[in-house]
C-alpha cells in the first residue's frame, strides 16, 4: 500500500511520539525496549527536544515528571523490571496530576524473568502500580497501526486529564516489523497548561506537590482525582469485537494474544464452531458494561492472555456470574499458538454447562 | 529613618514554622535574599525535598516543585534543560542527597547540569525524629544508633562535598556552617556564588551547610550552634573545595 513504512514496533513509537508534539524524553537501557531511546537519541535534537540517558529508571521517570512540570510533553519508557522502579514517579506524576507518557515493552518476570513478551503487567498497569489510590489511563495496542494511533493518542488523553498514561505493548511488538500507515498528528483542542512551573513573571507563585497534611486535605484529593478515573470510564473505554455478533463462544485478550486469537476465531470458525474475539484497547478503564451485555446475552468468554490470569478477573467483574468463563495462559515469556487456543475452546465446549461460572487453568 | 532590614520579596509573608533554632529558616532567607539581590525571582524555580524543607513552597514567593525523595537533581535537570534561561535550584537534606538520592546528585553533578545544588547537612533526619544519617558523626548518638555511631557497624561520616569535588562536570563546590554570624554570611556569599555560576552559564555547583537540628539532637538552639562549631566543622572541613573559572569550563 502506497505511504506504508516498515519499522520495528519499538520504533514506531517513538516516531509517532516526536510527532505527537514529544519533546523531552529519558530513560534506562533495558531489552527489548532499547530501540525507544536509541531511535529518540538522534531523532529529538533533529526536533530541538531533550534526550537524556539516565543513571536509573528512577533518575528517569523524576526527569518526565520535572519535564512534564516544565510543560513539555515527556515520555519514557523501559520493560518491566525497569517499570517497577519507574513506580515511585508514576506515583508522583499521578499524585501531582502530571501529564507523561510511559511505554511498557512487557517481558517475563517475576524479578528479571527473561527478555521475551509477556502480559505479566496487566495488574500492575491497571490497578494503580505504585502506592496510593490512583489509575493509569492503559492502551494496549496490538499491531504496528495501533502502536502509532495509540502513542499519538497517549499524549493527548495524558494532557486531557493531566494524568500519566501507560502504552502496555510487548517484547515481541517490540521487536518485530510489520508496515503501517504513518497517519498525521492532527493536535486536539486542549486547554492552555495554567500549571506549568517556568517562573512567576506576572502571575503569582505556583506550586506542583503530592504532600496534603491538612485535615482532610488529602480525601478531598483523592475524591478529585477518582472523579477524573470516572470521567475516563465514561469517555475512553476502546475495545474492537471480531464475528462476535452470532458467536456462542468469545475470546477476549489483548494485545500480542489478541492476534493470536484472532488466528483462532478463524480456524474456529472454518470449523463451524461459532467463535468470537473482543478485543479491549484500554485496559483502564476496561469495557466491562460491553462484556457484561454479551454475557447477559448469553456468550460464554475464554480469556487468553499471555499470563497466569490477570485479565480474567477484570472480565469475572464484568460478568458478574451471568456466563462462564474461562482462561487459557502461558506465562514466562512463551507464547500459545492458535492451535493450542482452539483445543482450549473446544475443550470449553465438551464442558458441563450447568457449571456456569468456572475459572481454570487449560 | 531609613529601613535596613526588611522581608525579602522571595519569601512569603508566612512566619517560619520550623522549630525554634532550626538552620532551615536561616537558609531560606539566605536563598531569599540573594534571589532578590540577583533580580531573578520571576524567573526561579526551586525544588523542596522530602525532610522537614518540604514546606519549602510554604515559604518561597516563586515557582516550588516538591518531588520524591533523593530526586531533585533529577527533576532539576530536566527543568533546567528545557527552560535554560531561568534560575533551578534544589534544596535538600543529607538524606535526600546523601543517601537515597546519592545516584542522582552524582550524575546530575558528572553530567554538569547547569544547576545549583544547596545542601543542608545537620547529621540526622531531621523530620522522621533524628534517626541516623549518612552524614552522621562518629560516636553520635540517634534514635538508630542509640549507643553512638560505630564505623565497625555503621560506616563513616560521608563528606559529600569532597566527592562532588573530584568529579569534572562540577564547577563550584563549597562547605560552610551557620553556627554564627561569620559563618551566615559566608554561607550567603557562598549561596550568591553558586547562583552567579549558574546564571553565568559555568555549570553544576551545590553549598553544603551544616546546620542545626537542636530538636533531634535533644540540644538548646545556642548549644546546636557550639556542637557545629566544635564536633562537625572538624568532621566536615569548611571552605571552598572546587571554584572553576569561567575560562575553564568545558561543556562535555
Amino acid at each position: 500500500m502506497p505511504g506504508q513504512l516498515l519499522m520495528k514496533g519499538n520504533e514506531v513509537m517513538a516516531e509517532a511520539a516526536v510527532r505527537a508534539g514529544c519533546r523531552f524524553y529519558s530513560g534506562y537501557p533495558i531489552t527489548p525496549q532499547n530501540e525507544i531511546p536509541e531511535y529518540l537519541s538522534w531523532r529529538l535534537p533533529e526536533v530541538g527536544g531533550v534526550f537524556i540517558q539516565a543513571e536509573s529508571e528512577l533518575a528517569a521517570i523524576n526527569m518526565v515528571y520535572g519535564a512534564s512540570a516544565a510543560g513539555v510533553r515527556a515520555m519514557t519508557s523501559s520493560s518491566s523490571p525497569g517499570i517497577s522502579l519507574k513506580q515511585e514517579g508514576i506515583s508522583f506524576l499521578a499524585g501531582a496530576e502530571l501529564p507523561a507518557v510511559v511505554a511498557n515493552v512487557q517481558r517475563g518476570g517475576p524479578g528479571l524473568g527473561n527478555i521475551s513478551g509477556s502480559q505479566q503487567d496487566y495488574f500492575q498497569s491497571t490497578k494503580g502500580g505504585g502506592h496510593g489510590d490512583y489509575r493509569l489511563l492503559a492502551y494496549a495496542p496490538f499491531n504496528h497501526q495501533e502502536l502509532w494511533d495509540l502513542t499519538m493518542t497517549a499524549f493527548d488523553k495524558a494532557d486531557e486529564y493531566r494524568n500519566p498514561v501507560m502504552i502496555l505493548t510487548d517484547g515481541v511488538l517490540g521487536q518485530m516489523m510489520e508496515p503501517f500507515v504513518p497517519t498525521e498528528y492532527v493536535p486536539p483542542g486542549l486547554p492552555p497548561k495554567d500549571w506549568v512551573l517556568d517562573g512567576c513573571r506576572g502571575r503569582p507563585p505556583r506550586v506542583i506537590k503530592t504532600l496534603y497534611l491538612g485535615e482532610g486535605e488529602l480525601e478531598r484529593q483523592n475524591l478529585k482525582l477518582q472523579k477524573k478515573y470516572q470521567r475516563m470510564k465514561e469517555a475512553e473505554v476502546l475495545y474492537e469485537t471480531y464475528m462476535v455478533d452470532d458467536a456462542d463462544l468469545v475470546i477476549v485478550a489483548f494485545g500480542i494474544a489478541a492476534r493470536v486469537s484472532l488466528s483462532a476465531v478463524r480456524l474456529l470458525r472454518r470449523r463451524g464452531r461459532r467463535a468470537g474475539l473482543f478485543r479491549p484497547v484500554t485496559l483502564f478503564p476496561f469495557p466491562e458494561r460491553e462484556i457484561g451485555d454479551l454475557a447477559e446475552a448469553g456468550r460464554r468468554f475464554l480469556v487468553v492472555e499471555l499470563n497466569l490470569g490477570q485479565m480474567v478477573e477484570d472480565v469475572l467483574l464484568a460478568v458478574n456470574g451471568a456466563s462462564e468463563v474461562r482462561l487459557y495462559g502461558r506465562c514466562g515469556g512463551s507464547m500459545m499458538t492458535p492451535e493450542e487456543v482452539v483445543d482450549a475452546a473446544e475443550r470449553m465446549e465438551s464442558l458441563d454447562t450447568r457449571r456456569r461460572v468456572r475459572v481454570s487453568l487449560k | 529613618m531609613p529601613q535596613v532590614f526588611r522581608r525579602p520579596d522571595s519569601l512569603k509573608e508566612a512566619p517560619f514554622r520550623y522549630c525554634p533554632g532550626c538552620g532551615h529558616s536561616i537558609v531560606h532567607r539566605l536563598i531569599a535574599e540573594c534571589i532578590d539581590e540577583l533580580g531573578v525571582r520571576e524567573r526561579t524555580i526551586g525544588i523542596a525535598p522530602v525532610g522537614c524543607a518540604v514546606f519549602a513552597y510554604d515559604y518561597f514567593n516563586f515557582d516550588v516543585i516538591e518531588c520524591a525523595h533523593g530526586r531533585p537533581p533529577a527533576v532539576a535537570t530536566a527543568l533546567k534543560r528545557l527552560m535554560p534561561d531561568r534560575l533551578v535550584f534544589s534544596y535538600q537534606g543529607d538524606g535526600d542527597l546523601a543517601s537515597i538520592g546519592l545516584a542522582e546528585i552524582i550524575h546530575a553533578a558528572n553530567r554538569g547540569e547547569n544547576l545549583s545544588v544547596i545542601f543542608i547537612n545537620n547529621a540526622t533526619y531531621g523530620m522522621t525524629g533524628g534517626q541516623m544519617a549518612p552524614t552522621t558523626l562518629e560516636g553520635q548518638k540517634t534514635s538508630t544508633t542509640p549507643q553512638g555511631r560505630d564505623p565497625s557497624l555503621h560506616g563513616h561520616p560521608l563528606r559529600v562535598a569532597e566527592i562532588m569535588a573530584t568529579l569534572e562536570g562540577v564547577s563550584f563546590v563549597a562547605r560552610t556552617a551557620v553556627d554564627g554570624v561569620r559563618g551566615v554570611k559566608e554561607c550567603r556569599r557562598l549561596i550568591r556564588r553558586s547562583f552567579e555560576c549558574q546564571l553565568s552559564g559555568k555549570g553544576f555547583s551545590m553549598v553544603e551547610v551544616l546546620s542545626p537540628c537542636p530538636t533531634d539532637w535533644g540540644m538548646t538552639p545556642v548549644e546546636s550552634l557550639r556542637w557545629i562549631s566544635n564536633r562537625m566543622r572538624s568532621t566536615f572541613r569548611t571552605g571552598i573545595m572546587k571554584d572553576r573559572g569561567v575560562d575553564d569550563w568545558r561543556r562535555g
